[in-house]
């Protein structure tokens, strides 16, 4: 396969934080979905941070600064890779439960960007299921987290919102224009994305 | 009629009276009556008959009656009193009044004069006013004067310090007393006489009446009155019937009248006694308001202390009365009609004396027994005791039977003889008591008079239809969304686009409401008449045109006086000309003048309204004590120059005058000149006639005298005119015009200054309004007005709002302000995806629980330009005409009501107000109006450009219309190179281009960009392979469901990628096409057929597999039952170490965590059994030993020669693993074999892995070891040997199976060949007989095969497929299922739907139905059969179908696809023993390796069998190698019955289905079977497999085996053995004829002795056929080829046995042969 013929998508960046009224304590993983065109050339597909503790300040911040580092290759947009977060934390049993999941697109456009996920939980599908799951600390879970990141079969499930998460992606392109992709309108030359882009985007 | 309005007439007709005879206009009663009072009457009237008068007046008396009735009855014991005190004292009290009246009458006549009479000494500001104010406020005026006298004279007593209410509201109620009708100067001495007495009479009156009658109660008795409310109403009715009033039909309770009768009396008692000590206080005569109120008011009083004067007294007056009657008949005069009307009223009374007995109280006996006693003189009670006949008949009869006579008496319907006992009982009674007609009810025979048979043979009603009619039956349907409306801007509800209306709802205001109070109805009248005001007096109409008429009389002036000064300059048209336009001027001055005048009049008219009311309020406010309104009128004077005012007046008086008079000359002119002519023409006329009449006479005399004749034709000529004159019609004279007449129009036009002007020397008013009044704070308001505020207060109003008719948003309820105002002050923002049709509120309001509906009221769809930005308030009117009772202090709404005590002008008032609000598009922040664009056109059409806008001009489906919208741009000659028009250009250009001619295309295009958005054309998208291959994937077509990386250029798609699938597709496409002339045509029939249905299965499944449920997507514990929570609970009190551990589940590892190559799967060997020793060992063992090959030289000792050296080896996946090397005939090796798993693209998915088509080989072969020395001499120093490994059985398990399973335990038969050459089972080795051939001695192998790590099993599809079955059914069905399913924990298998191929549910008893088999079995054993049907090929569902769902075939299905699983072959297996006769069922169960399968279960002579449908093998019951481990539940064509035996094992279990304590069937007496049809075919029809085709495939097979074997052992040559081949050959029908079980002896025999020198080692393998590859397969697993030697010979030979439908039974025998050395 020609080199000229894949496009490179380089993403480095950091989940930074969370805020999430209602836990102290969440570690979290990531894995990236990314469609069949796709092919992670290097780092790390999935990973798993550190436990943080919430803040003790007004921002009452969960702090990870946990970086992502990854790099794509790909002939085809279409599957455009997603970052697909869960945090997990303690309950109140000492058992550790999922506390949120959350996804977004890798930015298409190259440049800095901040993103603010919103996080979410699967209900339980009764009550009844609602109590045993907090009596025995097992709360429904996602069979597989990136199924939040596909449309399909979202219809079944209820989720209740827990958080945000707060990432940081500095992207970089190779290759797009070759393959006849302009991400970035034709009269920018330079890239000044402002800080909070994305976060109204994500939050409405 | 109410009783008020007939009081109204009363008094109508009373004042009419009254007016007639006296004309005397009572000016209180102006308000009342204003068109009688203010008329004179006329003599005429006077003159009424007399007994009108009597009538009149005898209403007048009732009515006077009633009012004191109303007084005596004060508010506090507001009840009827009691009658015959009523009674006496009203009478009393009447007559005694009416002395009084005839002595007091002449002062009384005075004071009534002198009350109405304007006082002289008023108040500047009003007796100024007065003059210049209407018949109206004067009237006003004199009401207030009237009060304020009352205030300034009453007697400064203790309680004057308010003017009592009553004092006002008297006047009205005056006008019946006949005080000012008394002739005043009949009596006088008579007044005097008795002047003290009735002074001290009176003063006690009042004093009494004022201590008597509190504020309030007065208070509340006025406004009762007013009102004329309903309780007055019922009060006065109950009062009514004592007077006796025919109306009345009124009964009261006794008790109570009794109560309140004692309680009046008392307080009158009381009264009395403080009555004489307050009486002597003062000695004075009586002011003329006194006798005013004495007379109005104090007839109680006088009553009361008339009582006792006694009853003579009315005698004698009766007697005077009696005599006053017939002078009033005589005279005609008013004086005796007073006795008359009282007269009856007074014998009336006492009539009704006598004639009420309601008065007594019911004796009481205290004695029960004594009561008991009278009850029992009253009452009779019948009893239900026979009676004798001869007492019913009567003495005198005798009793006579009809029956006993011999006549025919029907029978009679039954009837309860108690009753009629009791019926006849009083009857008797009746007769007893002398009413002997009542013997008629008894017949002859002395029982009661019937028909013979009184019951209607037909039912009387009428018949009811029991069921609807089919037309009318109501059916359902679903409500239906409808997506897609006009209404939408957007076209959907999912707009894209952000509409937002904002709707202001400021306030709420009511100008009315129904708890208004008075003062608050005056108050609004007041302050929209001051808003009025307020605008005129902006405009100031007045001053305006009297500017404008100064300035037109100017002009006209200078216009004369030029006319005037050059005359002589101007021609004739120049003077017509100025002379038009004088003419003009003075129209217009015309004009303006009446303009003023009107002005002047409607200001002037507007002042006096606000004074008015302003005066009304005050009065108000004075009447209830208390303000309720904040509003307060400052008039601020402005003292005009009277001087000058006076010669401004007459200035402007004369100057009017003075036009008149000009204007009138003109016309004067202008009619004496048409007059003169007239009067020319008359008198010419007149003159005329003269003279003919004279010539006519003269005619006439001349014919008398007969003079001459010659003048004849003359005269006769001239005669003829004149006769013609003379009858012509006379001209009248014409009237001459008047002259102006200075005096009259001087009246009129003062007459209309005085009206409309000031008047010189009034002062100026300026009126201010202003909202100052204190408000009285509710507590020291009376009960109702506090009551009134607090319902007030109480009062919820909230707003609706409806956006196109539908509520969209609501304020809060919030209760009205005492204003009656409702403040929201709020914001209601909607988003709208539909177009604004309408904009509504509704006003509610709520008292207490429930809403009404006071109004609702449109808003208009706001203007595009009207933003939220740039909106204002604005108010909305809005009215109501629901009518609210008033009640307590408030007006109501809808009802007739009064202000004051005036109850003349009724007022009906509806609710009505204001709704102050706003509707603007909403602004976003960027601020852009959030108008849907549409509107933006249609709203800028409407207002200036419709025509630039074909949807304002053609509607919207016109613009749809092309053909229209052509004509409308050629109508609008819009310019088609303004680039505002582009699109429409664009749209209606032709082909060419051509702009000159914008003609629509021919043509209808419904989604008219889509070609635009095709990026490729359709062919290059087929043509390219990349865009294939992405489509591919998309369809996830197999082979590229996992494509990775699809290149981004199609230069770099790989060129072989399609080749593969390209090969399939023709193979598919050569299927599909017809005509093929292949030689396994019928199998490719076949293969065609099943491809359609795997077809079909698959598009289905794969819309099934992408609808997810709950449990694919969320892991969740499911919830915990009883049992659970229990052996949870348990687990803690377990040990730690128990006994017997149990087996822990492994965790389920979800597919997305596996990757890849950790997946293996463990096969555990622990033993083999039975394992074939080798013959040579056998013999070995045996007597005659035979000196094999195989015996191994080194092992000298000959009792311990190797009997089989077996071990096992796994193959999976061409992954080969073997086992160390057992040892005897049952090794046990317990070892576990790890072979690795791969998913075919690593995809562990389950949907993936269930379609994996690998299956493990588990294969057991005797590893023999052959010395290979060549040379002797080495032997002791060098060991050559050879390992073979001969082939003694084999095991396949499917990959699905594990997978499904989870794990295979248990020991499993190994599939052996039926002879294995050279082996023999060791038990019967010893019986020669019996070599090889014991079909119950089979190899079995312990095993125990898992994956690790545990695969997540797929769910099976829990979507209830659409189905065609009753739904009862199905809920019975389900509910017996899950009832029998949750008694057992280990799940036993039940079915009763399964899925058929079209995806429906189908009861699973409808697959069962004799079927007939193929007509060569017809007579032979059910082996036979169930050989056929076991060698029907056998495939998994999973792996046909590569889903997950279960489908069952019927059997026409199945032999047309010649596959299928246990299932398919079960049901073929049992329809054809039930066709056969024999009771056959299926089994539903598990079994060994199968998992979940079906079996077959027949009986036969009370012998239960087991046959494998996939085998044809046959087990007994109790047969402990039975594959099949559990029985959940048997069906048959009828029923379903589950086995509900505490065991599930085959051999452990009953079999008769009539025990119900072992099988519950599902249809039973109370599920009763619905009679399902069997879906199966009544018949099968079996193709005859063509013979030719068997010999061909037969050689092809052998051909292909035998090349494939030489291909294997290429490195070797391969040397067939034509002799043992033909042996076999022969051997092999046999087989087939042995269903593969039994062989025959001989062959075997025969081939040993053939072959003695040889030792030969084979054995026939037997399988369905499907393809030939599959065969090779297994020739190959067998491992015969695996001699690698020259020296070997093989044979081989293949049998194919046809069975019909091309059921193939293929045999391969093979066979290695090595000769002994």
């Amino acid at each position: 396969m020609a080199s000229s013929s894949v496009f490179l998508v380089m993403v480095s960046g950091q989940i930074e934080s969370a805020e999430f009224p209602e836990f102290d304590e969440i570690y979290l993983r990531y894995n990236l979905h990314y469609g069949q065109d796709w092919l992670v050339t290097s780092g790390l597909e999935e990973g798993i941070s550190q436990v943080a503790k919430k803040s003790q300040d007004d921002r009452q911040q969960i702090v990870w600064n946990f970086p992502i580092d990854v790099t794509f290759k790909s002939t085809n947009p279409h599957g455009w890779p997603q970052l697909v977060v869960h945090c997990y934390g303690s309950d109140f049993w000492g058992t550790e439960v999922s506390r949120g999941y959350g996804v977004c697109h890798i930015p298409i456009t190259p440049g800095k960007h901040k993103l603010k996920i919103p996080m979410f939980v699967p209900e339980s599908s009764s009550l009844l299921q609602k109590f045993t799951s907090w009596f025995l600390s097992r709360r429904p879970e996602y069979v597989d987290a990136r199924v939040i990141a596909r449309g399909e079969g979202r219809e079944v499930t209820r989720v209740r919102s827990q958080g945000f998460v707060n990432i940081s992606f500095n992207v970089i392109m190779k290759d797009m224009k070759k393959l006849g992709y302009d991400v970035l309108p034709s009269d920018v030359s330079t890239v000044n994305v402002p800080e909070n882009v994305g976060t109204t985007a994500t939050e409405a | 009629m109410t009783s008020n309005a007939r009081r109204k007439r009363k008094d109508e007709r009373l004042v009419q009276s009254e007016d007639e005879e006296e004309g005397i206009s009572n000016p209180s009663m102006e308000g009342d009556l204003p068109e009688m009072t203010g008329t004179d009457s006329s003599p005429e009237m006077e003159a009424a008959e007399a007994d009108a008068l009597v009538k009149t007046l005898k209403t007048k008396r009732r009515k006077k009656k009633k009012e004191l009735a109303d007084e005596v009855i004060s508010p506090k014991d507001d009840l009827a009193r009691q009658l015959k005190e009523a009674k006496r004292k009203s009478q009393q009290k009447i007559e005694d009044a009416e002395r009084e009246e005839m002595e007091e009458s002449a002062p009384m006549s005075v004071v009534a004069d002198d009350g109405t009479l304007p006082m002289p000494e008023e108040e500047e500001r009003e007796s100024v006013l007065e003059e210049a104010e209407g018949e109206e406020v004067r009237r006003l005026r004199k009401k207030k004067e009237e009060t304020e006298e009352t205030l300034i004279e009453g007697p400064p007593g203790e309680e004057e310090e308010t003017p009592p209410p009553r004092e006002e509201e008297e006047p009205p109620a005056k006008p019946p007393s006949p005080v000012p009708k008394e002739p005043s100067d009949e009596m006088p001495s008579k007044s005097l006489s008795i002047k003290e007495k009735m002074r001290m009479r009176m003063e006690k009156a009042k004093e009494e009446a004022l201590s008597e009658v509190k504020e309030e109660e007065k208070e509340s008795r006025k406004e009762r009155r007013l009102q004329r409310d309903k309780k007055q109403t019922t009060r006065f009715d109950e009062t009514k019937p004592y007077i006796g009033s025919p109306h009345a039909s009124f009964e009261i309770d006794e008790n109570e009248l009794d109560r309140i009768t004692e309680e009046k009396r008392l307080q009158r008692l009381e009264r009395r006694k403080k009555m004489p000590a307050k009486g002597r206080e003062g000695f004075q005569m009586p002011t003329a308001e006194e006798a005013f109120d004495f007379f109005t008011r104090e007839w109680k009083d006088e009553e009361k202390e008339e009582v006792e004067e006694g009853v003579e007294k009315a005698e004698t007056e009766k007697a005077e009365k009696k005599e006053g009657e017939e002078a009033a008949e005589q005279e005609g005069a008013p004086k005796p009609d007073k006795p008359e009307d009282e007269q009856p009223l007074i014998t009336q009374d006492d009539e009704m004396v006598s004639d009420l007995p309601t008065m007594m109280c019911a004796a009481y006996t205290p004695d029960i027994n004594e009561q008991i006693k009278k009850e029992g003189e009253i009452y009779f009670v019948p009893s239900a005791a026979e009676i004798p006949a001869t007492q019913k008949v009567g003495a005198d009869f005798e009793v006579r039977r009809l029956e006993d006579e011999g006549f025919y008496v029907g029978k009679r319907p039954s009837a309860g003889s108690r009753n009629q006992n009791r019926m006849e009982h009083r009857l008797l009674k009746e007769i007893e008591k002398g009413r002997e007609s009542s013997r008629a009810w008894f017949g002859e025979d002395g029982s009661l008079l019937a028909l013979p048979d009184p019951l209607r043979s037909l039912p009387s009603r009428p018949p009811m239809p029991e069921e609807v009619e089919p037309v009318l039956k109501l059916d359902y349907k679903k409500a239906v969304i409808r997506e897609f409306d006009s209404r939408y801007i957007d076209g959907t509800t999912e707009g894209i686009g952000h509409y937002q209306l904002d709707v202001d709802l400021n306030q709420v205001f009511f100008t009315h409401h129904h708890l208004y109070s008075k003062e608050h109805a005056l108050a609004q009248k007041l302050t929209s008449l001051y808003e009025q005001y307020v605008i005129r007096e902006r405009k100031n109409m007045t001053a305006y045109l009297g500017e404008k008429l100064k300035a037109l009389k100017n002009s006209a002036l200078h216009l004369q006086d030029h006319i005037a000064a050059h005359k002589s300059e101007y021609n004739l048209t120049d003077r017509s000309n100025y002379d038009r336009r004088l003419q003009d001027y003075r129209a217009e001055i015309i004009q303006t003048r009446q303009q003023r005048d009107r002005e002047e009049k409607t200001d002037r008219t507007l002042l006096r309204h606000i004074l008015a009311t302003w005066k009304a309020i005050k009065k108000e406010r004075e009447l209830q004590t208390f303000t309720n309104t904040p509003v307060k009128l400052q008039i601020r004077k402005e003292d005009g120059n009277k001087v000058e005012d006076e010669r401004v007046w007459k200035q402007e008086v004369l100057a009017e005058i003075e036009e008149l008079r000009d204007e009138h000359e003109r016309e004067y002119r202008r009619n004496m000149l048409t007059y003169e002519e007239e009067m020319k023409r008359y008198q010419n006329q007149i003159q005329a006639k003269a003279e003919a009449q004279k010539r006519v006479d003269k005619r006439r005399k001349k014919i008398g005298s007969k003079q001459s004749i010659r003048s004849g034709a003359e005269d006769d000529e001239q005669h003829e005119k004149d006769l013609e004159l003379l009858s012509e019609a006379d001209l009248t004279p014409p009237d001459e015009p008047s002259h102006f007449d200075d005096a009259t129009v001087r009246e009129s036009v003062e007459k209309k200054a005085r009206e409309n002007r000031r008047r010189p020397g009034e002062p100026k008013l300026h009126l201010e309004l202003s909202n100052t009044a204190t408000i009285t704070p509710t507590q020291n308001c009376n009960l109702d007005e506090q009551r009134r505020r607090a319902d007030v207060s109480k009062c919820m109003i909230f707003v609706k709002i409806l956006f196109n008719n539908k509520e969209v948003s609501r304020t809060n309820m919030k209760p009205l302000s005492q204003d009656f105002k409702v403040s929201y002050g709020q914001i209601y923002s909607m988003k709208i995806v539909q177009w604004p049709e309408s904009i509504a509120f509704q006003v509610h309001e709520s008292i207490g629980l429930g809403s009404t509906l006071v109004a609702e009221l449109c808003a208009p769809i706001p203007d595009t330009s009207v933003t939220s930005v740039s909106v204002q308030l604005e108010d909305l009117e809005f009215s109501s005409d629901r009518k609210e009772k008033l009640n307590r202090a408030a007006v109501g709404s809808g009802m007739p009501f009064t202000y004051g005590s005036d109850n003349s002008q009724l007022e009906i008032l509806m609710t009505t107000g204001i709704l102050t609000y706003s509707v603007a598009w909403a602004v976003d922040e960027h601020g852009q109006a959030l108008v849907p664009p549409a509107l933006v056109n249609a709203n800028t059409m409407f207002t200036h450009m419709k025509k630039m806008d074909p949807l304002a001009a053609i509607g919207a489906a016109g613009v749809m219309d092309l053909k229209k919208l052509a004509d409308w741009f050629a109508s609008s000659h819009l310019d088609p190179n303004d680039p505002s028009n582009a699109d429409i250009v664009y749209l209606l250009r032709g082909k060419g281009g051509d702009t000159s001619h914008l003609t629509p295309a021919e043509y209808f295009r419904l989604e008219q960009l889509m070609v635009e958005f095709d990026f490729v054309t359709q062919q290059e998208l087929e043509e390219n392979k990349r865009f294939r291959l992405i489509q591919l994937r998309d369809e996830e077509v197999q082979e590229f469901k996992n494509y990775k990386m699809v290149p981004a250029h199609e230069r770099e798609v790989p060129r072989d990628v399609f080749t593969e699938y390209e090969r399939k597709k023709r193979e598919e496409q050569r299927l599909k096409s017809e005509g093929d002339h292949d030689i396994e045509t019928q199998r490719m029939a076949v293969k065609r057929y099943r491809q359609k249905i795997r077809d079909q299965v698959m598009r289905r499944f794969r819309r099934q597999a992408h609808m997810k449920n709950w449990e694919d997507m969320v892991k969740e514990d499911m919830v915990p039952n009883i049992a659970l929570l229990g052996t949870s609970l348990m687990k803690v009190f377990a040990r730690r170490t128990p006994l017997k551990p149990q087996r822990k589940k492994q965790k389920k590892v979800v597919a997305q965590s596996i990757k890849g190559d950790e997946v293996r799967i463990i096969v555990n060997i622990s033993r083999a059994q039975n394992v074939p020793v080798r013959l040579s060992a056998a013999m070995q063992a045996g007597p005659q030993y035979v000196s094999g090959a195989v015996t191994s030289r080194q092992d000298t000792r000959p009792l311990e020669q190797t009997m089989v050296r077996p071990f096992v080896e796994v193959m999976f996946q061409h992954h080969c693993i073997r086992t160390s090397v057992g040892d005897g005939s049952n090794p046990s090796f317990n070892e576990e074999l790890e072979v690795p798993f791969r998913a075919p693209f690593d995809d562990y998915s389950p949907g993936n892995l269930q379609t994996v088509p690998d299956a493990v080989f588990l294969n057991i072969f005797d590893e023999v070891v052959v010395d290979i020395q060549e040379d002797d001499r080495e032997r002791g120093r060098m060991v050559h040997q050879r390992i073979e490994k001969k082939w003694l059985g084999s095991l396949k398990i499917p990959f699905t199976t594990i997978y499904f399973n989870g794990k295979i335990d248990g020991t499993f038969r190994v599939n052996a060949p039926p002879v294995l050459l050279g082996y023999v089972y060791e038990g019967l080795s010893h019986g020669p007989d019996d070599i090889g051939i014991n079909k119950d001695l089979k190899t079995l192998l312990g095993l125990f095969i898992s994956i690790q790590p545990p695969l997540t099993q797929p769910e099976p599809v829990k979507e209830r497929f659409s189905t065609n079955e009753d739904e009862a059914t199905m809920v019975q069905a389900d509910q017996w299922k899950e009832q029998i399913s949750s008694r057992f924990t280990p799940k036993r298998e039940l079915k009763t739907f399964v899925t058929d191929v079209n995806f429906k549910s189908v009861f699973i008893t409808r697959y069962f139905r004799p079927i007939n088999p193929p007509d060569e079995f017809t007579g032979k054993g059910p082996e036979l059969v169930a050989r056929y049907v076991s060698l029907i090929p056998f495939v998994p569902d999973a792996a046909i179908f590569p889903g997950l769902c279960d489908i069952w075939n019927t059997c026409d299905q199945f032999l047309a696809m010649l596959s299928g699983d246990e299932e398919e072959h079960a049901i073929l297996l049992v329809n054809y023993f039930l066709h056969m006769g024999i009771k056959a069922w299926l089994i539903c169960g598990n079994a060994i390796p199968e998992g979940p399968t079906a079996y077959v279960l027949t009986e036969e002579a009370n012998v239960h069998y087991i046959w494998n449908p996939s085998s044809g093998e046959r087990f007994r019951t109790n047969d402990a190698t039975c594959p099949l481990r559990s029985i959940g539940c048997i069906v048959n064509n009828e029923n379903i019955w589950a086995n509900i035996q505490p065991y599930d094992k085959p051999d452990q279990m009953m079999y008769s289905l009539t025990e119900t304590s072992c099988w519950e069937p599902l249809f039973n007496n109370s599920r009763r079977n619905p009679g399902l049809q069997s879906i199966q075919p009544e018949r099968l029809y079996y193709l005859q497999t063509d013979k030719d085709f068997v010999t061909e495939l037969q050689e092809k097979i052998q051909h292909v085996l035998k090349n494939k074997v030489m291909d294997w052992r290429s490195r070797y040559i391969t040397r067939w053995n034509r002799h043992c081949s033909q042996i076999m050959r022969k051997t092999l029908p046999l087989l087939e004829e042995s269903l593969g079980k039994s062989v025959d002896q001989d062959h075997i025999k025969e081939l040993e002795a053939s072959f003695s020198s040889y030792k030969v080692s084979g054995f026939p393998i037997n399988m369905p056929f499907t393809e030939v590859d599959p065969i090779v397969e297994t020739v190959y697993a067998t491992g015969v080829h695996g001699h690698e030697s020259n020296e070997i010979e093989f044979a081989l030979a293949v049998y194919v046995h046809p069975y019909p439908n091309s059921v193939l039974s293929v045999w391969v025998y093979v066979a290695s042969l090595m000769k002994n050395r």
